[in-house]
Formats: C-alpha cells, structure tokens, sequence
C-alpha cells in the first residue's frame, strides 16, 4: 500500500516518545501533526513556529544538555536556509540531532523550486559525523526512525511528501548498510529514494530479459556510504549507474564516483535533474517522468553504454591486429 | 549535588583589571585581538564567573550548573582569560593563544573548559541557550542560563527568531545581557542599522528589559542574581559600555575593534591598567 514517508516518520515516532523519555520532537509549523498527534505526543512535542534557524538552534541546545531532538522541517530550509546551524551547532558537536525533512528532491512537485530539494544529500554529505540517510518506504522510514535510538551523532532522514509504492518486501534495510535489492554480474544500477529504486528494479527486470543482468544496490545511506558493498558489486560489472533525485552534481551519483574512482575505477553514469532549476509544473511522479528518472531511462543508458563498448572492443581488436 | 556559589574574595573591578591585562597581553602576541569587543564586556563576565554563576571549575560537567555562552564569540579573550582566572585552566596556558599547538583558537571552542558550545557566527548564542532553558525545564531543574549578545549581532535575523521563541516558551531561567558599546566593524551601530529604542524592541518581543552601567560589575551583579524579574519572561540586561573601554588611547573608537598591539602600545596599556586599579 502506498504510504508517505513522512507520515510514516511520525506514526513511528509518537510510540518512541513513551518509552524513550529523551526524545522530544521540535516543529516549524510544518502541518505534519495534527492537534491529536501533537496531544498524543504531550510536552515531547513543541511547535516553535517558522524559524528553521532557531529550531537547528534550540535542538542543538537541548542536545547539549542530554536530549535527543528528532527536528521537523523541509529538506529545502534544512540543507540551505538553517545549513549554518546544522553545521556549526550541530555537526561541529556531533549532537544527536534528527533532521526529518519532508519534500526531498521532487517530493514539493508543483510547489515549484522554492520548496524542492535538490541539493541537500550534496550539502549534508558534506558536513563531518553527519549520518544522511533516504528511505525508499514507508518500511524503510519505520526502520530508519527506529534505529536512531542507538546512533549516537547528527542524523539527517530525507522524507517526501505524498504517498509513495512500497518495496517488494524485502528484509528493512539498516542505517550504513547497502541493500541488495536485486544481485547480477553485469552492471550495477545505484539508487536512492523512492521512485529512483523502483526504476532501478524495473529496469533490471527489462535488461535480464535482454541477457544483462542487473545488481540493484539500495543506497539508501549517502554517509557513511556502504564503500565495501559498493566495491564489491562493481568489481565485475562493466558500468555503473546511479539514479537520484537530485541535481547530478554531488548527490548519490557524486559519492559513487568518488568512492570508485579511488577504490575500484569503474564507469559511472549519473542520471539525475538537470543543471539548472525546475521549470516544469506537476506533481511528483510527472515531474520524475518529465526529467526522465525513469526504467525505460536507465535501461537505454545502460544499453548504450554497453553497446558503445562493445563496438570499442571491436575496434580495439581491429587496431591490435593491424 | 549542586556546585557552590564562588565566593567573591577580591572586589570585582580589580579582576576586571587583571582579566583586561591578560587580554592586552593576548593582543601583543602574533595574532592581535578583538580588543574593543573583549574589553566592553569584561564586567559582564567578571560579574557572571565571580558572583552569579553556579559553577565549578573542577566539575565544568556538572549537571546542575548554570550555563553561559559568549553569542558574541570574538570576545573570546576575554572569555578565556575570565575562565582562567576562575580556575578552569591555567592563567599561564593564555600566553598560547592563537598560537600552534594551543586549544585557545579565535573563537571559543569546546576544547576549553569552561567554554559550553563553540560560537564566532554571530546569530547563535540565543537559540543555542533557549535550548538550554527549554532542557532545564523538562529535567525540572533551578539551574539558569546565561547568553552575551554583542548589539551589532542583534543585526543577525536568528537572533529575534530565537527572542520569539523564548518568550512564547515563557523561558524564565533564561538570561540575555546585551553589550551595549555601540560600535561594530567598520563604525556606529546607529548608523549602520540603528538599534534603538533597544529596549523597547526587546520588551515588544516579550521580555523583561533592564538597563545598567556595563562597567560597574555590582549593579550587574545585582541584577543579574535577581533574574527573573518577571515571571514568565525572559529576561534581557542592555549592558551601556564602552568599547575599548579602560584604554584611553582606544576607548570608544571604531579601531579598537581589532587590534595588534606593538611593543609600546602594549607598554602603554598595561600602564593605564595600572592606573586604573591604583585609583579604585
């Protein structure tokens, strides 16, 4: 069943906040509690108003003195806005705050620039200690909220906003782990969020029927990236390909290629949004199809890529014989 | 078991010298100084570390302890040399400041006992001690915590965001001292973004406001020892200082902001110092 992320964090949530007595769940007005869930929650729930500053600020502060913040707000005022204070007063210290940020990537479909998301794994990955995590799922979000009792530094979850499709199930993947969605010798789809590793499963069905064979690789956590997982899918595939919800630079795609430029050289091919601001109006899944972040994308890519090696290869034979 | 109250042997304005003396001395070193800055608010801190505070300096960790943050972190000399002379560390580790191998960086840092959470972005402080107050609240404690504001950096936006949140919060054991110089970088902060009537933009957003001599470290004391003085409000002390103030050759102008002093300026300075005790 199809199921919000976010609303997920929350249902998750509201139990955590009775038996763990530190958490408390700070809020920018954001809407995603209701009266009944903010009742629920009792004074572990705090409505700050909007001032994502002054809620990095005051979660920091709180941190400091022995509580675990879990910070409501969107992924946009997260990694730009309030990034100086998640970056000075909460990375610097390595404080166990939540960042739970709704509207990651195209999440704010038709809402327009100002309210997507298209920087923030680049700009949190970036920031020391910083664990960045995006689930797939509702399941994944359950898992995710669940294992940050036990993370003890800054956690920065990437959340959308409107129901997304479940996973085939699969067992919950956990914080700094890659998920192996789907194992093949040939290539390595690497993917993140919802609709990228759907179209990276779909994809992988359509290439096997093509005799290619997919690993699909869930990275769902961007740092600390799963570098040994990653390596070890590539070693014997011809190309990689990652899928995001991101602008190309820096994101998912960006991480990949840094850790196999350096640990296992592989080719890397980033499907992601365009260099420049979004200018198409839609929700979130027309917007995905409009950017093409779709199956029949990855697989043209991965066809291409392979298709123009192979003819390389033919060529290079001819050259080695002449 | 809560940390004792630090007694007050020695009258406050002859700490105030000697702190201001070890921040000269920090000024004649390679790196120089925010002297005008640090100087302004050397009673603030003389008053907090040597009469309000609850603090222990062989237990900085304490949980029942209030709590201080310099918002205005480029009067980190002054901070350093104020938790020196409380016994957080030794007097002799600030002839290293700014210098390789020292912990006493530019801007405070956690490394330095005494010092809660690094600040230097101005904007911080409050939201960071909100936090603090808000901690308080639901571990049920008496403890305060104190937050020192420079009044060019209540140009920074987060400030008021911070200043909303508090007073709708209704945080009482919180506790904001503004100094009050009246300089920045480059000159009047009237003139850059006037501030006033500072007192009554803080009590539109809901505070207690007070107002004192910045430089008689009684009164602030005093004042600071009664917060709250409202409840249900937060309360903020407008400290009126000088910058520079207790150098002559720097007192009150716009240079004073960062300094290097040569030799001879550094000769001078001590001297006024002396001066300045001898006549108290």
């Amino acid at each position: 069943m199809s199921r919000a992320t976010r609303d997920a964090y929350r249902d998750t949530l509201l139990p955590l906040l009775d038996s763990h007595p530190e958490l408390i769940c700070l809020d920018t007005d954001t809407g995603l509690f209701s009266a009944d869930h903010a009742a629920a929650a009792g004074e572990q729930y705090l409505n700050l108003g909007i001032a994502e500053h002054n809620l990095m600020g005051m979660a920091a502060g709180l941190a400091a003195c022995g509580r675990v913040p879990f910070v409501n707000t969107m992924a946009a005022f997260a990694a730009s806005r309030a990034l100086e204070a998640i970056k000075i007063d909460i990375a610097y210290n390595r404080l166990p705050v939540r960042i739970m940020a709704t509207h990651g990537g195209l999440a704010a479909g038709h809402l327009g620039p100002t309210h997507q998301a298209l920087e923030d794994l680049a700009v949190l990955r970036m920031l020391p200690g910083m664990t960045v995590v995006v689930p797939a799922d509702a399941a994944a979000t359950e898992a995710f909220v669940e294992q940050s009792v036990r993370l003890t530094g800054p956690l920065y979850v990437r959340l959308g906003r409107k129901p997304s499709p479940p996973l085939p199930a699969s067992p919950p993947p956990v914080i700094g782990q890659a998920q192996t969605l789907r194992q093949g010798g040939d290539v390595v789809l690497a993917c993140c969020g919802p609709y990228p590793v759907l179209a990276c499963l779909a994809a992988a069905d359509v290439l096997a029927g093509q005799g290619v064979e997919a690993t699909v690789l869930n990275l769902h956590t961007l740092r600390p990236l799963d570098t040994r997982a990653l390596v070890a899918a590539a070693r014997p595939a011809a190309l990689v390909v990652t899928v995001e919800e991101h602008w190309r630079n820096g994101g998912l795609g960006g991480a990949v290629a840094e850790a196999l430029a350096e640990a296992a050289p592989t080719r890397v091919l980033r499907l992601g949004l365009p260099d420049r601001f979004v200018d198409a109006v839609g929700n979130q899944e027309y917007l995905v199809a409009y950017y093409d972040l779709t199956a029949e994308r990855v697989v043209r890519t991965v066809r291409t890529a392979l298709d123009g090696a192979a003819r390389r290869g033919m060529t290079d034979r001819k050259d080695t014989s002449t | 078991m809560t940390a004792a109250q630090a007694p007050a042997p020695e009258p406050l304005a002859s700490i105030a010298t000697r702190i201001r003396a070890h921040v000269v001395d920090m000024c004649a070193g390679p790196e120089g100084g925010h002297l005008g800055g640090a100087f302004s608010c050397v009673e603030v801190l003389t008053a907090l570390y040597f009469s309000v505070l609850k603090v222990d300096p062989q237990r900085p960790d304490d949980p029942a302890r209030d709590r201080f943050l310099l918002s205005k972190g480029h009067a980190a000399q002054a901070l350093y040399a104020t938790l020196a002379e409380r016994g957080f560390f030794p007097v002799e580790e600030l002839a290293g400041y700014g210098r390789p191998g020292s912990r006493l960086m530019g801007h405070p840092v956690r490394a330095v006992p005494g010092v809660e959470l690094p600040t230097g972005s101005l904007g911080h402080g409050l939201a960071l001690a909100c936090g603090f107050a808000l901690a308080t609240r639901y571990a049920g404690g008496d403890s305060r915590s104190f937050v020192l504001l420079g009044d060019g950096e209540l140009q920074e936006g987060s400030v008021w965001e911070a200043a909303i949140a508090a007073a709708s919060l209704g945080l009482d054991r919180l506790v904001a001292v503004v100094d009050r110089n009246g300089l920045q970088l480059t000159g009047s902060t009237e003139r850059i973004a006037p501030m006033e009537p500072l007192a009554e933009r803080w009590r539109g957003f809901g505070w207690a406001v007070r107002d004192v001599d910045g430089h008689d470290a009684s009164a602030l004391a005093d004042h600071l020892a009664a917060a709250p003085w409202e409840p249900g409000r937060p309360s903020v002390l407008i400290a009126r200082t000088v910058k520079g103030h207790g150098l002559p050759f720097l007192a009150g102008r716009t240079a004073s902001h960062y300094v290097t002093l040569s030799e001879r300026n550094h000769a001078r300075a001590i001297r006024a110092l002396r001066a300045t005790d001898a006549a108290s």
